[in-house]
């Protein structure tokens, strides 16, 4: 296995980590058709499952996964980083 | 590439027509009081199955009528051969009765007022003990996929399931609909975010409508608690599994749809009618979705896990798939198909969807799941709100 990141879209803001990444490794990304989309420096671990930003994201920046949005980012977030709670946020439930 | 035409299924064949995968004698309580009795039974009769549950009185309108059809449709469940049911009053339990009776299986009522758990259970178990000779005679015949019945549900979701098991299932439903499969699936709640795509695969626009507005039903219940969903909607297991927000959530479980259309949208517990894929409107929580699947005729459950939901069904078998390596690793005794190759890249979705219906077409024909061997037997009734 080569890569360490996979896309659902080539466009995707963020990607997820098919096995726990390293801190200062850099890592490859595709997609699901095994396209490349290039590879990122992590800034953080990022265990399986969990997102990396595949772009310098900024603050209030609505967050494309699945070539469609699935939030917003509440701080600014550098590529690379790790993506999750800490700083994205859903864009319902707003009660 | 394995197609509905040539996979190869038997079951048993039941007086209306349709084909149970399992062969069950069920003792089905009307109410929560009448578990003992139902649990007595089946301790007594081999061959027979206690369905105990937490429900049943003083419960009225709607959810009362839920509470009716559930059970109903349990004991109409082609997975049943026969059932046993019994109640604390004659009433409630004969209008039970008189539901199962129409699909012209053997099934019989108790009531205990009057007579007493012992005596009931004697009674009961006579009928019982005539029921299971009755099944155990029955073989399997051959059928086809445009008589197969089956749904599903995703839970404890992460990323793994919108990359790898949901899209497989949606791969082998887009293969089981063109044999006439009846499918279902449903979830409300977790489709916050993708709801528009499920709307804009409805067939037509009255489908549409009814899909809306049971959404928005939701949506208003929601919001006239004052409360909003997080820590529900994604769950900590979704999170911890790296899921964000809801809508993350819900893009990976529409998945499991492919590129289908939406046939119709049905209350819970009613069953589809005629082939296709059909939106059940329904909770998330898996135990209750699938007892709801079972009581709508489903026979058999496509529940793709990312972080290990380790759930079952008495009266349904349901077949687990992870893309989750960890899951695969820590938890392999849940696991009925392996598609984390799908996230090396070493599987495609055509691979994977043929190495899950491999294990339904055995599954169909008698192999035991992972959750029926395990004994997880969740059987769980919704309750839309307090009771009288």
């Amino acid at each position: 296995m080569k890569h360490g990141i996979l896309l659902h879209e080539p466009d995707d803001d963020v990607g997820v980590a098919v096995t726990d990444l390293k801190k200062g490794t850099s890592v490859g990304a595709v997609t699901l058709e095994g396209k490349r989309a290039g590879s990122v420096k992590l800034l953080s671990n990022v265990p399986l499952g969990h997102k990396v930003a595949m772009r310098d994201l900024p603050k209030d920046k609505r967050v494309i996964k699945y070539g469609r949005e699935v939030g917003k980012a509440v701080q600014a977030v550098s590529r690379g980083a790790h993506v999750h709670t800490h700083n994205v946020k859903t864009l319902r439930w707003s009660v | 590439m394995i197609t509905a035409q040539n996979l190869k299924l038997t079951g048993f064949r039941r007086p209306d027509g349709r084909y149970g995968i399992r062969n069950h004698v069920i003792i089905l309580p009307v109410d929560d009081i009448s578990n003992a009795a139902a649990e007595g039974v089946a301790s007594l009769i081999r061959g027979t199955m206690a369905l105990p549950h937490a429900y049943g009185r003083l419960q009225f309108g709607e959810d009362l009528e839920l509470t009716f059809r559930t059970l109903a449709g349990i004991g109409r469940n082609p997975n049943i051969a026969a059932a046993v049911i019994i109640g604390i009053e004659p009433k409630w339990t004969e209008r039970i009765v008189k539901e199962i009776k129409k699909t012209g299986k053997p099934v019989a009522g108790f009531s205990i007022e009057r007579y007493g758990d012992l005596k009931t259970i004697e009674m009961a178990s006579r009928k019982a003990k005539e029921f299971v000779q009755y099944a155990t005679e029955l073989r399997r015949e051959p059928f086809p996929v445009k008589k197969l019945c089956m749904s599903t549900k995703c839970g404890e979701s992460d990323t793994t399931t919108g990359l790898a098991s949901c899209p497989t299932v949606g791969r082998s439903f887009e293969r089981l609909i063109k044999g006439g499969a009846t499918l279902l699936f449903g979830e409300t709640s977790e489709l916050t975010g993708g709801e528009d795509i499920v709307e804009s695969r409805c067939i037509n626009s009255k489908v549409k409508r009814d899909f809306r507005c049971v959404f928005d039903d939701y949506t208003n219940l929601i919001e006239s608690k004052g409360v909003d969903l997080m820590g529900s909607q994604p769950t900590e297991g979704n999170i911890r599994g790296g899921l964000t927000t809801i809508e993350e959530k819900a893009l990976g479980n529409i998945q499991k749809i492919g590129r289908l259309q939406v046939k119709s949208v049905l209350a819970p517990a009613v069953e589809p009618k005629g082939p296709g894929l059909h939106f059940m409107d329904s909770s998330s929580a898996a135990a209750e979705m699938v007892t709801l699947c079972a009581a709508s005729g489903s026979v058999v459950h496509f529940f793709p896990t990312g972080q290990g939901n380790i759930i079952g069904n008495p009266v349904i078998p349901v077949i687990k798939l992870t893309g989750n390596p960890l899951t695969l690793k820590t938890m392999s005794e849940h696991i009925d198909v392996d598609v984390t190759g799908i996230l090396r890249l070493e599987m495609n979705l055509d691979q994977a969807a043929d190495a899950l219906l491999k294990v339904l077409e055995r599954t169909i024909n008698g192999r035991l799941t992972a959750a029926e061997t395990l004994r997880h037997d969740e059987f769980v009734l919704t309750k839309l709100y307090r009771s009288a």
